[in-house]
């Protein structure tokens, strides 16, 4: 793979509307904290996708390692009873 | 000169401004030292089509013989656009394009934010419009001015290059003509007056803080309002124009 010569990478998220979840939306290439939310701004919103941004080094994130996937999520699978589906619906609750 | 030839020039002149910087930036597209200041530098060149849009579209109506935007833009020739010279220049380097960046949109924010009181109701909400991207395009300037002039010895290098060989054109922005006037008087004009000494403040702090020298006042350049440029929007138009000329209401 070749260097990345372009400044340091920087994950974006961002909010849909007030309330809202934040959501990851791409990477960005930037120097500085104030250079990161500019190039998310430019690079992300300009078709009224988001309200708000973070921007978020990337090195500040950790990441599960895939060749861990079995062992961190397969075990939920098989085991329905963890899952709270056997419970009967009150009547009018609509998001439980 | 009526109050409506006055007008109709004074927009021109704002579109103008706008559609040939506008194209200067667009001729960045895949070109930008990184893929998210392509973007930026693309996305100002949008912001100021739009604007020119916007004045085009009411000199047109002024003028009175019913010419739209795009007739404005791509049927007149070259004595007949009255965009200030720094904004046709060569884009040159990146720290060249922001110094012109720097100059334009700080003059244009303090223009605009005059212009926001016109007793034009149009202007003032054209201006508006686009005072809140005005605003980002200064901040970005800005910013890029103070990283490579307080950066590494070669940015700073290039940067006062970039602030030196533009100083020459900066006089202009401030020139006052016949139609200036007129509409000073009734309060639809902006006073370029104001404007020059905030203008002049503002980039002197920003130079300041980035370590790079303020040119000194000598020669300016001149002629734009008379319609008289430098040999580089001659070839503007000629590519700009190339269509229409060619092909003569074509459409698509």
């Amino acid at each position: 793979m070749a260097t990345d010569t372009q400044l340091a990478s920087w994950e974006v998220f961002m909010q849909g509307k007030p309330g809202a979840n934040y959501i990851h939306a791409g990477s960005v290439h930037a120097s500085d904290k104030k250079m990161a939310l500019q190039n998310a701004r430019d690079t992300y919103t300009r078709r009224g996708e988001g309200t708000s941004i973070w921007v978020v080094p990337t090195d500040a994130i950790v990441a599960s390692n895939p060749d861990d996937n079995d062992m961190l999520f397969d075990p939920a699978n098989d085991k329905a009873y963890r899952m709270p589906t056997f419970y009967t619906m009150p009547e009018g609750a609509k998001a439980i | 000169m009526t109050e409506q030839q006055a007008l109709y020039k004074y927009c021109l002149r704002l579109g103008d401004n706008a559609l040939i910087q506008s194209y200067r930036l667009s001729e960045w597209c895949s070109n930008a030292p990184i893929l998210e200041e392509d973007l930026a530098l693309t996305n100002f060149a949008l912001d100021m089509t739009g604007r020119a849009q916007a004045l085009l579209s009411y000199a047109g109506k002024l003028d009175g013989n019913n010419k739209t935007d795009d007739d404005l833009a791509y049927k007149r020739g070259e004595r007949d656009f009255y965009n200030l010279l720094i904004t046709e220049q060569p884009n040159g380097g990146f720290a060249h394009t922001i110094a012109r960046l720097l100059y334009t949109s700080t003059f244009e924010y303090f223009f605009y934010t005059e212009l926001l009181h016109s007793a034009d109701a149009t202007l003032a909400a054209i201006a508006a419009k686009t005072i809140k991207e005005i605003k980002y395009h200064k901040a970005h300037a800005t910013d890029w001015v103070l990283r490579l002039g307080d950066g590494t010895e070669e940015s700073h290098y290039r940067m006062q290059q970039g602030i030196d060989s533009l100083w020459m054109f900066t006089g202009e922005m401030f020139e006052t003509g016949e139609a200036d006037a007129l509409l000073r008087d009734k309060n639809i004009a902006v006073d370029l007056g104001a404007v020059k000494s905030k203008w002049q403040a503002s980039i002197a702090a920003v130079l300041a803080e980035a370590t790079l020298a303020l040119p000194k006042d000598e020669y300016m350049q001149t002629g734009s309002l008379q319609g008289v440029h430098t040999e580089y929007l001659g070839h503007i138009l000629t590519e700009m124009q190339y269509l229409q000329r060619a092909y003569p209401e074509a459409i698509w």
